[in-house]
């Protein structure tokens, strides 16, 4: 299967080491922009399964053992930016590749 | 008289007379053992008072009252059954019939009675002793009548230049009389110091304007020719005063032993066995009245375990029982430091002695050790405590001395006194004598899992009696916790192997300007959600710049970036400032209209401020700017900074008010709005004692008296209340000032990352005194880096939702989605009494289907 790659917004919409929010065919998707990382770029689900609530994109980034990952502003739960995975319990949230191509931003559809 | 009403149960009767700080203790020993079951219990005490704490009586003058002293309201005795009855002097026993007599005529019969009638002031029969205006101390009765008579006078005089007659002198001198200290002994506090520590004293005691008189006896007191009274002296000088109060000596109150033909000592006392029990065995004696081995114990640790002694005995338990206690003491008179371990005399035979003197900074220590140089007998310190609790450990413990035992009195070389290492205490060292805490007790605390000071505090109420032990606590706890194998690391995280206070110092003197900066030198990897708004906390303590500079905003938490309170839901809720509660209409209506636009939740708050709730993250500023608009500043109910400063109307308004505390509140608020902090602070000012604004559950309190401002510091409400500790008294408002500056900016520089004031303050190595001593007297220098670093956070304030709305690219990290207009559709009100509220999750799906 070929991967579908869809435009979200520009580079200049990001905030240089934090989290914006994105609407991508009605799912609501957080965006990170951390330009020490490989890629640069990660997308997961914006919905903080523990607090209920759409808020992961304004959480905090932490680097935590060598993993990016961004804490929930809600109950403080740390999910892994690259696979969803949460730290503290044994949930996974959805997350999708994502790019940076000059000025543009990418996430995969899958 | 109820208690004399005929018994419907059969349980023998228990009655205890005297209701002072021992017999309060028992009886609470009594019902902790559940012997409430097996007595039906009684209480006689001739004050109008249930017990308080004569411990702390001074403060009765500094600000506290009859309320904060007491040490029970009641409830304990009338939920668990016991009678009480207080203005009931008994006046007779009848051993044979086992019945008292009161002095209202009434009688009681008992099974097991307990004396603990304490002791009374000594008065030296010189003629003129019952004169108007001659008082004593012991009483808070006493203390009603001093500060009457204070109030109309001029000079004070005590008699007795003792423990308790220094500490009613620095009472005197608070109460704003020139005040003399008249002692019969050669010299200042004779049991407790030798002749050159009584010196060194006296010395420290004139530096304070008290005039010192040693070896002076009073041959008369008769009118005085300038002042009330005058004093002869036996050597034929005189000294003319108003006001003279006798504290020279106690003695113990015995008077019913001796009525009723109970065994005493020579010079009195009641004398009683190990397990507190007089001549008669139905009978016990605690506390002062009760002579032990010949000793009379005046202090309220030997009480204590009397009293427990006692109830345990009663009970059946012969574990506990009462075998002499240390009369070792530590103090502060006068603002100087005193302290007195075992044999300070060197009476013991063969004792050998090392002496340390200084006369510049007015300090004098001395060590008595055994013969052979191996144990520590006793000492004398005046001037510098400092070494007590080592060379106390010594003594108790019998430990053998170190090769140069002349180090555990001589000044470190870089300051401090060389410490005596937890692990090498004994376990059956004692830690806390209040609270008889040994070493041992506190092993098997943290063993069970307690993992903090707090903790082992709540568990073995170790360092909550006089506090003195409080920094050896920590020093055993963290001890313990080590061998363990817990880490007591405190390294903020794994990116800075620092402490907070490190990085607020390293921040500081290199002046780094940002978190990238610091990372760079001092950290490694990338940061996280511990360390990212630490820094940005300290950042902003120190150098005060807009948190939403580019640099700074990915280190703020979501509240901080966004300006806003996040709800549960996602949304913000917006607080501006209301500075000490007071608000025009016309800005009441400003908020109220705002309000109804944006259909928000309104709702007043404990802080006197006005909460709105339920606004999306883009109408954040939409709302502020109609705000700044109409005059309003950020109230940074989201950051981690000053709340509000609650206050009531003062005497502007209120017919009781003694200050303007309005003023006060609006003046204090605006000054510290922009100070970042490691953890929220809040204020309150009140405009008199009756402390309608709660002052003393606050941060800082500050609440109006007849002479200025009295201060609190370190208080919290919330889940784990503490009340703020008296600071500084009758302050004026500019030194009232200079004094929150410098508390501030010195929890601002030393409190770990969201520590608040009150567990700070408990964790001070030093505590309250050692606080005092950074900021009134400048102990460590540093007040006046402390007074800038707090002009500058003046001077430098800027209302962030200000500067924001005048930022673009601020701005547009305020859209709810970077590539779409829509709202957050899982956002979802429903109404409740006549306002909006975020919808439950059922109800939610209710929604969703009627729609679908
Ligand atoms: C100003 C001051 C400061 C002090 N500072 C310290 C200190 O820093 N550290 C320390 O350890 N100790 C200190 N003490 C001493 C401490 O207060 C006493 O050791 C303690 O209060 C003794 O308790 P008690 O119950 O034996 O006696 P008290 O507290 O005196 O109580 C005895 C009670 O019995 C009542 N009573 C007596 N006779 C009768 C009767 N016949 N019928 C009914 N009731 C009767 C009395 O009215 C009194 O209320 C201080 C004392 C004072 C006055």
């Amino acid at each position: 299967m070929t991967m579908q790659w869809k435009l979200v917004c520009k580079q200049s919409d990001l905030v240089k080491g934090a989290g914006v929010a994105a609407m991508v065919n009605g799912q609501q998707v957080a965006l990170f922009y951390v330009p020490e990382a490989e890629s640069q770029i990660f997308a997961i689900s914006n919905w903080d399964p523990f607090g209920k609530a759409n808020v992961l994109s304004r959480g905090l980034v932490a680097h935590l053992q060598g993993e990016w990952t961004v804490a929930s502003p809600l109950y403080k739960q740390h999910f892994v930016l690259s696979s969803g995975k949460c730290l503290e319990d044994d949930v996974t949230i959805p997350s999708w590749q994502a790019k940076l191509e000059g000025e543009n931003v990418y996430i995969a559809e899958s | 008289m109820s208690a004399n009403s005929p018994l419907s149960t059969k349980k023998p009767r228990l009655v205890v007379v005297g209701n002072g700080m021992v017999g309060h203790h028992f009886v609470e020993q009594i019902i902790e053992k559940g012997g409430h079951e097996n007595f039906h219990i009684t209480v006689f005490g001739e004050e109008p008072h249930l017990a308080y704490d004569r411990v702390h009586l001074s403060e009765y003058f500094t600000g506290k009252g009859a309320a904060d002293l007491a040490m029970t309201d009641g409830t304990l005795y009338d939920d668990n059954g016991v009678q009480y009855f207080t203005n009931s002097l008994v006046t007779e026993i009848d051993r044979d019939n086992k019945q008292l007599l009161l002095q209202s005529g009434d009688s009681v019969s008992y099974d097991k009675l307990v004396l603990a009638t304490g002791s009374y002031p000594f008065v030296p029969p010189i003629p003129g002793h019952k004169r108007d205006n001659t008082f004593v101390y012991r009483t808070l009765e006493d203390l009603d009548d001093i500060r009457d008579c204070a109030k109309q006078v001029s000079k004070g005089t005590v008699v007795g230049g003792g423990l308790l007659g220094l500490e009613a002198a620095n009472a005197l001198k608070n109460l704003g009389l020139e005040t003399s200290v008249v002692e019969f002994a050669p010299r200042l506090m004779p049991v407790q110091l030798d002749e050159k520590g009584g010196s060194v004293l006296k010395e420290m005691i004139e530096g304070l304007d008290v005039t010192v008189y040693t070896d002076t006896a009073t041959q008369e007191i008769v009118d005085g020719e300038s002042s009330f009274h005058r004093m002869n002296f036996a050597d034929g000088t005189h000294l003319e005063t108003d006001l003279i109060l006798f504290s020279a000596g106690i003695r113990p109150q015995d008077a019913l032993a001796k009525q009723s033909g109970l065994e005493m000592g020579e010079r009195g006392g009641i004398t009683i066995n190990n397990n507190c029990q007089t001549s008669d065995e139905n009978v016990y004696a605690i506390g002062e009245c009760a002579l032990w081995n010949n000793s009379i114990y005046g202090l309220v640790a030997p009480g204590y375990t009397m009293a427990k002694a006692a109830a345990g005995h009663l009970l059946g338990d012969e574990s506990i029982s009462f075998t002499g206690a240390d009369m070792s003491t530590k103090l502060k008179l006068l603002g100087c430091d005193v302290g007195s371990i075992g044999d300070a005399h060197a009476k013991s035979q063969g004792c050998k002695v090392f002496v340390y003197q200084d006369e510049i900074q007015q300090s004098y220590r001395k060590m008595v050790v055994s013969e052979d140089g191996q144990k520590l007998l006793g000492a004398v310190l005046v001037g510098d405590n400092s070494f007590y609790d080592t060379l106390l450990q010594y003594y108790l413990n019998a430990m053998d001395l170190p090769e140069q035992p002349q180090s555990l009195i001589l000044p470190a070389m870089d300051g401090a006194p060389a410490a005596l290492g937890a692990d090498a205490l004994p376990a059956t060292a004692s830690i806390c004598s209040c609270h008889n805490v040994t070493k041992q007790d506190i092993s098997d605390a943290v063993a069970n899992g307690a993992m903090s000071v707090g903790d082992v505090k709540g568990i073995t109420k170790a360092a909550t009696g006089c506090g003195g032990c409080a920094a050896l606590l920590k020093n055993v706890v963290d001890n313990e916790l080590l061998s363990l194998g817990v880490e007591v690391s405190t390294d903020i995280c794994e990116h800075f192997a620092f402490t907070r206070q490190d990085l607020y110092n390293i921040i500081k003197i290199e002046e780094i300007k940002s978190f990238a900066e610091l990372l760079e030198k001092h950290g490694k990897g990338h940061g996280c959600e511990i360390c990212k708004p630490a820094v940005g906390s300290i950042l902003a303590s120190v150098w005060n710049e807009y948190v939403l500079k580019k640099e700074h905003i990915v280190l703020q938490d979501t509240n901080d970036r966004f300006l806003g309170n996040m709800q549960k839901d996602g949304t913000y809720s917006i607080v501006p400032r209301i500075p000490g509660g007071e608000i025009t209409p016309e800005k009441l209506i400003v908020l109220g209209e705002v309000a109804k636009e944006y259909k928000l939740y309104t709702k007043i708050t404990g802080g006197q401020r006005i909460d709105l709730f339920g606004a999306t993250l883009p109408q954040l500023p939409e709302i502020w700017t109609k705000l700044v608009n109409a005059g309003f500043e950020t109230g940074q109910a989201y950051g981690k900074s000053l709340r509000t400063v609650k206050s009531c109307v003062g005497s502007t308004w209120c017919r009781f008010g003694v200050d303007d505390s309005m003023t006060m509140a609006v003046d204090l608020e605006n000054r510290y709005k922009g100070l970042r902090s490691p953890h929220k602070i809040k204020f309150a000012v009140s405009g008199c004692t009756r402390e309608c604004a709660e002052a003393q559950s606050k941060d800082i309190g500050v609440i109006a008296t007849e002479g200025g401002w009295n201060l609190y510091v370190c208080g919290n409400g919330g889940m784990k209340p503490r009340h703020g500790d008296l600071f500084a008294t009758d302050l004026d408002r500019e030194t009232l000032i200079k004094y929150i500056d410098r508390v501030l900016m010195f929890y601002t520089k030393t409190a770990d990352r969201l520590q608040r004031t009150s567990v700070w303050m408990d964790g001070l190595e030093g505590g309250l005194e050692y606080l005092q001593e950074v900021v009134i007297e400048d102990k460590l220098g540093m007040c006046s880096e402390l007074d800038a670093a707090m002009d500058y956070v003046v001077d430098t304030f800027q209302c962030e939702w200000k500067t924001t709305l005048e930022d673009p690219e601020a701005l547009k990290t305020f859209r709810q989605f970077v590539n779409y207009d829509g709202e957050d559709e899982n956002v979802v009100f429903v109404e409740e009494r006549d306002q909006i509220r975020p919808a439950t999750e059922e109800e939610k799906q209710n929604l969703i289907a009627k729609v679908g």
